[in-house]
């Protein structure tokens, strides 16, 4: 670890003072020059004013986390340095605005770097030229040649004109020299990886993961921190061939996707908590009237609206008990971008295979936060399977008798889309026979009735079979076994390598499909563990509860974030380390430190 | 279309052609047998074909409709027949997509998809069989009850206004707004062949009564009362003269054509997505040219 490059600086402010722009031209610089890197901003349902904390960590290894320190700090405004100056170690720089911002005590080591933006811009006017004087200055502080940056400018600019291009490298190469003049760069050169990376959010890799799964039409209704996934299908509609409806509310989201799906398109959604409970009796009906259709649920911090900005895993018993009676869906919740992306074509596969509604949990964390990519291992035409499909291509005509529900042996009945010829059926959220006429309200018939659920249900006998198990990461023998689900797999994966730096033996089983459950698996791993501590961002434990519940597993010990932030590795290490001491089961809470 | 098996090639089909397997369980006298009989009509005198078909209906008992109907059918939720319709719709524009409901389904639980799919005018035909109760709940007030009428859930008399459904719609941005009764086939046969063949969004709201619980506007009440707009002079274009007409409620009530408008695009024309044709009918693969610019786009 030591030796590897790694570096993370943070910029703060307000809204509306520039954050993501400055916060962009850097992570590009970093991934254009191969380095790994993950960000996180930590913001609040303001449009202007408020706080903004955009921490961007870049490494020569993989990383899933902004990580636990700070190199370098960019003060935007006298918020940021009073809030987070004592954030910084020795051998750490803080850059600012030195006609505005008074620094306060720095810690021994720190280095600070104040900006005569006035002198250096010519100008009194507080624009957003500080944070191009800040770069340049940044660059000296790195060993990044000024060219790079001026490079990096001219092309973000471009479009505004040539003019605009000038004056951001005009000030940028003042930040630059004033820099080289004033303040001791960091000791070594800055890391170059094999091959320029690309750059995500999380909720891009889900719009792409499903346009490449072949999702033609997409609906929404904007909600935080989902809407990233509407932005990225309207951006991309006409190139890709979508239809991308923004519509009155969740309920007609949902609703229309199961409508378009119902055609034979597949038709896709996503949305935060409270959008999905208005969806949930939709999800109901997708899987009575069996049509494959999927939604996504961005988690957000809950109940009720929360705290839109922030993350939390909340929502997972909302998903397991979305809708009401007994029928067959997925579950899954992707670990980190690039699983997010595969994740999308797999469960449209599964959902048309099944003819039953599929749902994602993505969280804050993993939706909005920007992590590289290797474009190399993005797989952008996978296996498409729409299961057993009857289309006018391969369906009109023929003269046997056709039952939508027919009670096959697999419980999967052939499904005909309107349109086809010889097949003309009606749909029913009402219980219905095999030729779909209503067990419901003219008669009821309890033997069909039970025919049908058991048919519904048969469907996934054996399903378990047909996705990949969790594999345990890390010696079979170690001491404690760590278990989380979805994005967690991001901070516990870069706390692994803390933990075993201390000596700490350990192991990790990290869950993605929540139904079906991989029980015979995980039973099996957590059978032969010496202690199970459950990491989770929330607060009372849905996985614990949920494995329980499959598995009559307990934990020993429990690691909870519900303070809308996300872990960072170091909160992990320390409840790890802690937990291991306890005799009985018990909870840590770990200690939130930058507060936004 | 050459090989049709089931489906009587070069035969005209009639009305008889678009009943289902199953008997309607109206109870006897219910006007919505009136609706469902003009709606076979229609689609069996513009010559349609039962697979070319897609009704979508709500929760209640017109919306049981799609069950009796030979066509493919969707029976939804309580309220959401235009959602899922305008789904449908959008993703395969090639059907004739007939959303059938009740007034509170349209009206009070889908109100909402009511007015966005009217004003996105998307191209679907939407009879709502009125029968100014909640019928399959055993006779509650409905959003189009009159003031001081006595239901089950008003027992001293309802003393809320009721929507006009038609004026709503005009208001809405509907581009095809009639009003027709169960017990005038003939006209009603009429109105739903005029709504089918309207590009855009088209509102047949019926009288229908219920026999059982609405013991105030029957069948009597309505043919004592009713008066057709085609029998007088009236503007079609005119949407404050459609208006005035729909407002009319007392010795008077007026049938027929109230409003319509070809000038306004339905949503199928106007999305140039679909100048490729149906959604339902790409291709899911993404081209090398397609994924290569959108990798380029995150570099």
């Amino acid at each position: 670890m030591a030796d590897s490059y790694d570096f993370a600086f943070a910029i703060g402010g307000e809204a509306g003072q520039g954050i993501a722009t400055p916060g962009d031209t850097m992570a590009r610089i970093f991934v254009r020059r191969g380095l790994h890197l993950s960000a996180y901003n930590a913001f609040q349902s303001i449009i202007r004013g408020g706080h903004i904390f955009l921490t961007v960590r870049v490494s020569e290894e993989l990383i899933y986390t902004h990580g636990d320190k700070l190199d370098l700090l960019l003060c935007l405004n006298q918020d940021t340095m009073d809030r987070h100056l004592r954030l910084m170690g020795p051998g750490s720089a803080v850059l600012y605005n030195s006609d505005k911002i008074t620094p306060g005590d720095a810690g021994e080591g720190t280095q600070l770097c104040g900006l005569p933006i006035g002198e250096l811009t010519g100008t009194t006017r507080t624009g957003l030229n500080q944070n191009t004087v800040a770069l340049g200055a940044m660059m000296h502080l790195l060993g990044i040649g000024i060219d790079v940056l001026e490079g990096s400018l001219s092309q973000q600019f471009q479009r505004k004109g040539e003019a605009v291009v000038n004056e951001n490298v005009k000030v940028a190469r003042a930040g630059f020299e004033y820099a080289v003049k004033n303040f001791t760069p960091y000791p070594g050169e800055v890391a170059t990886g094999p091959k320029p990376l690309a750059l995500w959010s999380g909720n891009d890799a889900l719009a792409m993961g499903g346009a490449v799964a072949g999702v033609k039409f997409y609906a929404a209704y904007p909600m935080s921190p989902s809407t990233g996934v509407l932005h990225w299908m309207a951006t991309n509609a006409r190139n890709l061939g979508i239809m991308v409806r923004q519509v009155e509310d969740e309920i007609a989201v949902a609703n229309m996707v199961i409508g378009a799906a119902h055609t034979g398109t597949r038709a896709l959604c996503a949305t935060s908590g409270g959008g999905f409970a208005l969806m949930t009796e939709a999800i109901g009906a997708a899987g009575m009237m069996e049509i494959p259709s999927v939604f996504i649920n961005v988690m957000r911090a809950g109940p009720s609206t929360g705290v839109p900005t922030k993350t939390e895993q909340g929502d997972l018993w909302q998903a397991l008990g979305a809708s009401q009676g007994d029928f067959q869906r997925f579950i899954v919740a992707p670990l980190h971008t690039l699983d997010a992306f595969n994740t999308m074509a797999e469960i449209f596969n599964l959902t048309d295979r099944y003819q039953c509604p599929g749902i994602v949990l993505s969280d804050l964390l993993i939706s909005e936060g920007r992590y590289s990519v290797d474009p190399d291992y993005l797989n952008m035409h996978p296996t498409i399977d729409r299961g057993e499909l009857i289309t006018e291509s391969n369906g009109a005509g023929g003269d046997t008798p056709y039952n939508r529900y027919a009670n096959t042996e697999s419980g999967i009945s052939p499904r005909a889309v309107p349109g086809v010829e010889g097949h003309v059926h009606v749909v029913a959220t009402d219980e219905h026979d095999e030729d779909s006429r209503l067990v419901s309200d003219e008669f009821t018939n309890p033997h069909i009735r039970r025919m049908m659920v058991e048919k519904r249900a048969r469907k996934f006998d054996g399903v378990v079979d047909q996705i990949a198990p969790p594999e345990l990461e890390g010696p079979a023998d170690a001491d404690v076994t760590l278990v989380g689900w979805g994005s967690t797999y991001m901070a516990i994966t870069d706390a692994l390598k803390l933990l075993e730096a201390r000596g700490v033996r350990v192991n990790y089983l990290p869950i993605k499909w929540i139904v079906p459950f991989h029980v015979e698996q995980i039973t099996a791993v957590l059978s032969a563990a010496k202690k199970i501590i459950i990491i989770e961002n929330n607060h009372s434990g849905q996985f614990a509860r949920y494995l329980r519940g499959e598995t009559g597993i307990t934990a020993n010990g429990h690691i909870h974030k519900y303070d809308g932030e996300p872990f960072m590795p170091h909160h992990i290490v320390d409840g790890v380390v802690d937990l291991m001491e306890k005799k009985e089961a018990e909870s840590y809470v770990p200690y939130q430190e930058v507060v936004v | 279309m050459t090989t049709v098996t089931d489906e009587k090639p070069f035969i005209e089909l009639t009305a008889k052609d678009f009943k289902s397997k199953i008997d309607p369980d109206w109870c006897a006298g219910c006007g919505d047998f009136g609706v469902l009989n003009a709606l076979q009509r229609a689609c069996a005198e513009l010559g349609l074909r039962p697979h070319q078909i897609l009704t979508v209906s709500g929760i209640g008992c017109s919306s049981n409709t799609p069950g009796y109907f030979n066509a493919y059918g969707m029976h939804t939720l309580h309220g959401r027949s235009l959602a899922f319709a305008a789904g449908a719709k959008m993703a395969n524009h090639e059907l004739t997509v007939i959303a059938t409901g009740g007034d509170g389904d349209g009206y009070g639980i889908g109100g909402n998809h009511f007015t966005h799919t009217a004003r996105r005018n998307v191209d679907i035909t939407y009879v709502v069989m009125n029968n100014q109760i909640y019928g399959l709940t055993t006779g509650q007030v409905s959003p189009t009850s009159t003031v001081g009428m006595k239901t089950k859930s008003t027992p001293f008399g309802s003393v809320e206004y009721p929507i006009n459904p038609l004026t709503s719609a005009i208001m809405n941005g509907a581009t095809f707004v009639a009003r027709g009764f169960s017990g005038d086939v003939k006209q009603l046969t009429d109105l739903i062949k005029k709504a089918i063949t309207h590009r855009g969004f088209s509102l047949v709201d019926i009288f229908s009564p219920c026999v059982t619980f609405n013991l105030d506007n029957t069948n009597a009440f309505f043919k004592e009362r009713i008066k057709k707009l085609d029998e007088e002079t009236h503007d079609t274009s005119d949407w404050k003269a459609a208006c005035e007409k729909a407002m009319v409620w007392g010795d008077e009530i007026y049938t027929g054509l109230f409003f319509e408008r070809s000038d306004r695009d339905s949503l199928d024309h106007l999305e140039p997505i679909l100048r490729d044709g149906p959604m339902s009918a790409r291709s899911l693969e993404t081209s090398s040219e397609q994924a290569e610019r959108l990798i380029q786009r995150m570099m």
